[in-house]
C-alpha cells in the first residue's frame, strides 16, 4: 500500500534524483511520524483525560472539568506541566540506565503500532509475522522496566521491576498460547490476514468460532491484562505497597514517558483483541467508495479497541489488586493449563472442521449476547436496589 | 471479686510484700514491693480464681516531693470482669523494677514508654530502647525535673523564636 | 558480607544462598495512615520480620496536660486521636468528673452517646475504605467517604468542628442538639442502610478482597489477650468484650445493642477479613443505639455546673471507654491544685502497633499493608 504510492511518486518525479532507498526510508519515516503524533501520543493522552471522567462517575465524583471544554484538554496541560518541571536523577542511581529506561520503554511501545491495522488500507507494514511481532515488541517494556527499576538504586523501584519481570514473563506463556489458537484456524500471522478471514457479524468472529477460542478470548484478556500492568495485576507500581513501584525514583519527562506508555498499551490491548477475536476492522459493505469503507473500517476498529480500554476502565475503578502468590497461582495452575487445552482443542477443532462448523458459532454467538444480556440485567438490578441516580451524559 | 477481697487474699498469699492497701478511695490499690512485682503478677495470672489476663494500663507518676516514681499497674480480668489496681514506689535516683514482659506481651512497650518518660528501668525487659523520644534524647520528658532543652540538633525548641 | 556499601545477612547451609533485604518502610509511606515506620527484613516477597518504630507523631500530649488546666485540657485530647475524637474528648471528662465527683446531666449524657456514636460510624467508614483502598480497589472509598462526609456534616452542625471537635466539657456537652437535629441523623441513617447493603455487594462478597484477607494475620484469642488488643480487634478474635456492655458507661446500660465477634467466615478467626465484618457490623449496633437514644432523651440541662477553676480533690482515679478503636485507658491524678499532676492515656491503637512485630513473620509484604489497615492503626494515637 505505502510501497505503491511510494512507487508512484518515484514515477512522478516527486522525489527527483533521490535514490529509490532513500525516498522509501523518507515515507516510512514520515508514515510512522503520522502515526506516532497524529495518533499514538494524542490516544494515549485522552484516555488518561477519559479514564479520569470514567473513574469519577464511577466514583460519584466530578473529575477534571477545568481545562478547555468539559476539560477535554486537561491531558495536554498534564502533559506540558510535566515536561517542564525539573528532572530529578538520584545521586546513587546509574544515570545512564536511569536515563535510558523511559526510551526503551516507549520504543517497544510505538514500534508496536507498526503492525496494528485501522482498516483494510490503513495500517504502516503488514508484516507477514505481524501479530508475533506485536507480543514480542510490547515485550520489550519489560526490559524498560527492569532497568527503571534496576537504575533506581531503590528497594521499592527495584521489587517492582522484578515483580514487572516475573508477571510479564510469566502471562507471556498463557498469552501466546491463546493467541496460537487463532493462528491455528487462520494459517497467517499477518494481522490484516487474521482480519480478512473474520466478517462483519458477530457470527464470523473467531470469539465464536469454537468454545475452545470462546475461552481463549477471556484467556487472552486476563492475560494481557497482567502484560499491561493493570489492575488487578498492577503490583509492579502497587502505590500502597510499593510507593509507585519502578516509576518512584522518576521525574518530569521521563515520568511522563512511562505513564504515555501505561495508558496508551490498553490501546493496544483492546487492537490485539479485536484484531484476533472480535472482526477487526471488518464492517458491512455499504458504499463502493474505497475512502468512505476506510473511514467506516477505521472508526469500526478504534471504537471496538476504545471499549475494551473502558472495561478496563471499569475493571480498575472496581476490583482490588490480588497478591503475588495469587497472581502466579492464577497463571500457572489455571490460565496454563486452560489455554494448553484450549490449544489443542482448536487443533482437533480445525482438523474436523476446516471450513469452520456454522451450528456451532450460531449457538455460541447467542451464548455471548446472553451473557452480555444477563450481565446488562445485574448491572440493573443494582442500579434499582441502591436506588441510585445515574447520569449517563458525559457532559453533566 | 471485688477489691477488698482480692486484695486480702493476696496478704494471705504475699503477707510481707503487700506494703498497704487503700480502699477508701475511688480506686482501691495495694502499694506492693516492687521486688516482688513479678512473682505477684504470675500469681494474679495464673490463679484460676483471680485470672487477671490482661494488663489494660501501665503508668508512671513522678512524685517530686516524696522523692519516688509510683508505677501504676491496672490488672483486668475478662473471665471475672473484676479489676485491681498495683502500685510499686520506687526511689527517682534508683528507679528499678523487674519487667512484667513475661506475664503479658502489652507490658512490652507499655514499659518502654515508661522507661523513656520517665527513666524507671525494667529489669529483664528484652528490649528497653526510647520509644516516643529520639535515641539521643537527653533526659525523662515526665520526670517534674525535666528542663525542655533549647534546642535539639540545631532546631530551636522556644517558641519566642517562632514568634521572633 | 557487604555488597555496594550495604550490609546483607546471607543464609548459608541451605544450598541456595539467599539474601535478606532490609526494607524501610516509612515514615512517609502512602500506606502507614499518618506517619509510621517500620523496617522490614525480607526474603524476596516473604517478610522475616517487620519491627515498628513509633514516635514520630509524639507532641507530648500527656505532659502539656499538667501545664494547662482541667478545662484547657480539652481541646488537646481532640488530638490524641483525630478520627475519633469524641471519644478522647469523652475520656477525659469522666476521668475528670470521677476526680471532682461530678454528675453529668441525663441529656448531657445522652448528648455525648449520640456524638460518640456518629463520631464511630464514620471513623468505622474510614477505617474500612482506606483498608480496601490499601488492598488496591479505590472506588469503595470515595463510597465509604462520600458517606463519612455526610456525618462530618452533622457532628459540624452539632459543634462547629469537622474533625476535631471540642464538643464535650468537663460535666457535660458545650450545647445542646440544634433544632430538627433527630430528624437529620435519622434521614441520614435510613439512607445509610441502603449504601451498606451496596457496599457489602461491592466489597464482602468480592472474591479478590476475601482472597486479599482471610487468613492473613489471624491473631487467636489468647495472643490478642496477652498483647491487650482492644475493641474491633479483639472481638475479631473472638473475645466477646465491650467495655460498653461489660463495664457499662454513661447512658449504655439504658440502651440495647449486640457485640459483633469474628466468626471466620472467610477463614479462620480473627483474620483480616473478621476485622473487617465486625467493623462493619459495628456500624449497623451504631446505627441501633442511635435510633434509641433520640426515642430515649430526656429534656433538661446538658451540662453540669463546673467552677471555672476546677479543683479536685487529691487522688487518682481511672475510667474506660470504648473508642472507635476499642477500650481506651484514662488516668489521672490530681494534687489539689487547678492542674493535673498527670494524664495517662492507653489507646487502642498501641497495643496494635506492639502486635505487628509478632505476627509478621511470613507474612508477604503486601499483607502487611493490609494488616496495618486492618487492625485500624492511627498514628496520632500510637503516638500522642
Amino acid at each position: 500500500m505505502l510501497q505503491t504510492f511510494l512507487d508512484s511518486l518515484i514515477a512522478d518525479g516527486t522525489f527527483g534524483a533521490i535514490p529509490r532507498d532513500v525516498a522509501y526510508a523518507i515515507g516510512m519515516v514520515a508514515a510512522g511520524a503520522a502515526v506516532v503524533f497524529g495518533f499514538v501520543l494524542n490516544i494515549s493522552g485522552v484516555t488518561t483525560f477519559v479514564e479520569r471522567r470514567v473513574w469519577a462517575r464511577i466514583q460519584s465524583r466530578v473529575g477534571p472539568n477545568r481545562v478547555g471544554p468539559q476539560g477535554i484538554l486537561q491531558w495536554l496541560a498534564d502533559g506540558l506541566k510535566l515536561l517542564m518541571k525539573e528532572e530529578a536523577i538520584p545521586y546513587a542511581a546509574d544515570a545512564t540506565l536511569f536515563k535510558l529506561a523511559p526510551f526503551v520503554v516507549t520504543i517497544g511501545f510505538i514500534t508496536a503500532f507498526v503492525a496494528i491495522p485501522f482498516s483494510s488500507a490503513l495500517i504502516v507494514a503488514d508484516l507477514n509475522l505481524g501479530i508475533l511481532y506485536i507480543t514480542s515488541m510490547t515485550s520489550l517494556v519489560v526490559v524498560g522496566i527492569m532497568i527503571a527499576g534496576w537504575a533506581s538504586n531503590n528497594k521499592w523501584a527495584l521489587i517492582g521491576g522484578i515483580r514487572a519481570a516475573a508477571q510479564i514473563v510469566s502471562y507471556e506463556i498463557p498469552a501466546a498460547l491463546s493467541i496460537f489458537t487463532v493462528i491455528l484456524i487462520t494459517g497467517t500471522l499477518s494481522t490484516q490476514g487474521i482480519i480478512q478471514q473474520q466478517g462483519w457479524g458477530p457470527w464470523d468472529w473467531f470469539i465464536f468460532h469454537s468454545p475452545f477460542t470462546f475461552i481463549g478470548f477471556f484467556v487472552t484478556f486476563v492475560a494481557l491484562l497482567a502484560e499491561g500492568n493493570r489492575t488487578p495485576f498492577d503490583l509492579p507500581e502497587a502505590e500502597s505497597e510499593l510507593v509507585a513501584g519502578f516509576v518512584t525514583e522518576y521525574s518530569g519527562a521521563r515520568y511522563l514517558f512511562f505513564f504515555l506508555v501505561e495508558w496508551g498499551n490498553l490501546y493496544i490491548i483492546g487492537a490485539i483483541l479485536v484484531t484476533l477475536f472480535l472482526g477487526g476492522w471488518q464492517a458491512p459493505h455499504i458504499t463502493d467508495s474505497v475512502v468512505g469503507m476506510n473511514i467506516l473500517q477505521a472508526l469500526t476498529f478504534i471504537v471496538k479497541s476504545y471499549l475494551f480500554v473502558i472495561l478496563m476502565m471499569w475493571i480498575r475503578a472496581t476490583l482490588p489488586r490480588v497478591r503475588v502468590d495469587q497472581l502466579m497461582t492464577t497463571c500457572w495452575k489455571y490460565l496454563l493449563p486452560i489455554s494448553f487445552v484450549n490449544f489443542m482443542g482448536t487443533a482437533l477443532w480445525v482438523m474436523i472442521w476446516p471450513q469452520g462448523f456454522r451450528f456451532a458459532e450460531i449457538v455460541l454467538t447467542a451464548m455471548g449476547f446472553g451473557l452480555v444480556g444477563y450481565f446488562l440485567y445485574r448491572v440493573a438490578f443494582h442500579l434499582r436496589r441502591s436506588g441510585a441516580q445515574i447520569t449517563l451524559s458525559p457532559l453533566s | 471479686m471485688d477489691a477488698a477481697s482480692i486484695h486480702s487474699r493476696l496478704r494471705d498469699k504475699f503477707a510481707d510484700k503487700i506494703l498497704s492497701v487503700e480502699e477508701s478511695v475511688k480506686d482501691p490499690f495495694a502499694v506492693v514491693d516492687g521486688a516482688a512485682i513479678r512473682e505477684l503478677c504470675t500469681y494474679l495470672r495464673d490463679d484460676e480464681g483471680l485470672s487477671f489476663d490482661v494488663l489494660t494500663n501501665q503508668a508512671g507518676v513522678d512524685y517530686k516531693a516524696e522523692g519516688h516514681v509510683e508505677v501504676v499497674y491496672h490488672l483486668y480480668s475478662y473471665k471475672h470482669r473484676h479489676y485491681v489496681i498495683l502500685k510499686v514506689r520506687v526511689p527517682r535516683d534508683a528507679a528499678e523494677i523487674p519487667s512484667v514482659e513475661s506475664v503479658w506481651k502489652a507490658a512490652n512497650w507499655l514499659e518502654r514508654e515508661i522507661f523513656d518518660l520517665l527513666g524507671v528501668h525494667f529489669v529483664d525487659h528484652p528490649d528497653l530502647r526510647r520509644i516516643l523520644m529520639p535515641e539521643d534524647w537527653v533526659g525523662h520528658p515526665l520526670r517534674k525535673d525535666f528542663v525542655e532543652p533549647e534546642e535539639y540538633h540545631g532546631i530551636n525548641t522556644t517558641r519566642e523564636s517562632l514568634l521572633r | 558480607m557487604s555488597i555496594a556499601g550495604f550490609e546483607v545477612e546471607v543464609e548459608r547451609g541451605t544450598g541456595l544462598e539467599t539474601e535478606q533485604m532490609t526494607l524501610n518502610m516509612g515514615p512517609q509511606h502512602p500506606s502507614t495512615h499518618g506517619v509510621l515506620r517500620f523496617v522490614i527484613k525480607a526474603d524476596g516477597e516473604v517478610m522475616r520480620r517487620a519491627v515498628p518504630d513509633v514516635g514520630y507523631l509524639h507532641r507530648s500530649i500527656e505532659k502539656i496536660s499538667e501545664k494547662v488546666g482541667y478545662h484547657g485540657f480539652m481541646p488537646y485530647t481532640d488530638r490524641v486521636d483525630y478520627v475519633a475524637a469524641m471519644f478522647c474528648n469523652q475520656g477525659w471528662g469522666m476521668v475528670t468528673e470521677k476526680l471532682a465527683d461530678i454528675e453529668v446531666p441525663k441529656r448531657g449524657e445522652y448528648c455525648r452517646v449520640i456524638a460518640a456514636e456518629l463520631n464511630r460510624i464514620a471513623s468505622h467508614l474510614l477505617s474500612v475504605g482506606t483498608m480496601i483502598l490499601d488492598i488496591g480497589a479505590i472506588t469503595p472509598f470515595f463510597h465509604s467517604f462520600r458517606e463519612r462526609e455526610k456525618i462530618n456534616d452533622l457532628l459540624e452542625e452539632l459543634c462547629g468542628a469537622r474533625l476535631t471537635y471540642n464538643y464535650m466539657r468537663i460535666g457535660g456537652v458545650a450545647w445542646d442538639l440544634p433544632p430538627g437535629y433527630e430528624e437529620k441523623v435519622l434521614g441520614f441513617l435510613g439512607q445509610l442502610e441502603p449504601m451498606l447493603d451496596e457496599f457489602h455487594d461491592l466489597v464482602t462478597e468480592n472474591t479478590l478482597f476475601r482472597g486479599r484477607c482471610s487468613n492473613v494475620a489471624a491473631i487467636p484469642g489468647e495472643q490478642a489477650v496477652a498483647y491487650n488488643l482492644v475493641g474491633p480487634n479483639l472481638r475479631a478474635s473472638g473475645v466477646r468484650y465491650d467495655v460498653r456492655r461489660d463495664e457499662p458507661y454513661s447512658v449504655y446500660p439504658e440502651l440495647e445493642f449486640d457485640v459483633p465477634v469474628g466468626t471466620g467466615a472467610a477463614g479462620s478467626v480473627g483474620d483480616s477479613f473478621d476485622r473487617y465484618a465486625v467493623r462493619i457490623a459495628e456500624i449497623k449496633e451504631s446505627m441501633k443505639i442511635l435510633r434509641q437514644c433520640f426515642r430515649q432523651i430526656p429534656d433538661g440541662p446538658v451540662v453540669a455546673k463546673v467552677p471555672r477553676k476546677l479543683k479536685p480533690p487529691e487522688g487518682d482515679a481511672q475510667i474506660r471507654v470504648e473508642s472507635a478503636r476499642g477500650d481506651m485507658s484514662w488516668y489521672a491524678v490530681s494534687d489539689g491544685t487547678e492542674f493535673p499532676y498527670r494524664c495517662k492515656v492507653r489507646t487502642g491503637s498501641f497495643a496494635a502497633m506492639s502486635i505487628i512485630e509478632d505476627i509478621s513473620p511470613g507474612l508477604m509484604l503486601a499483607d502487611l499493608v493490609t494488616v496495618i489497615a486492618s487492625l485500624d492503626i492511627v498514628a496520632p494515637e500510637v503516638d500522642r
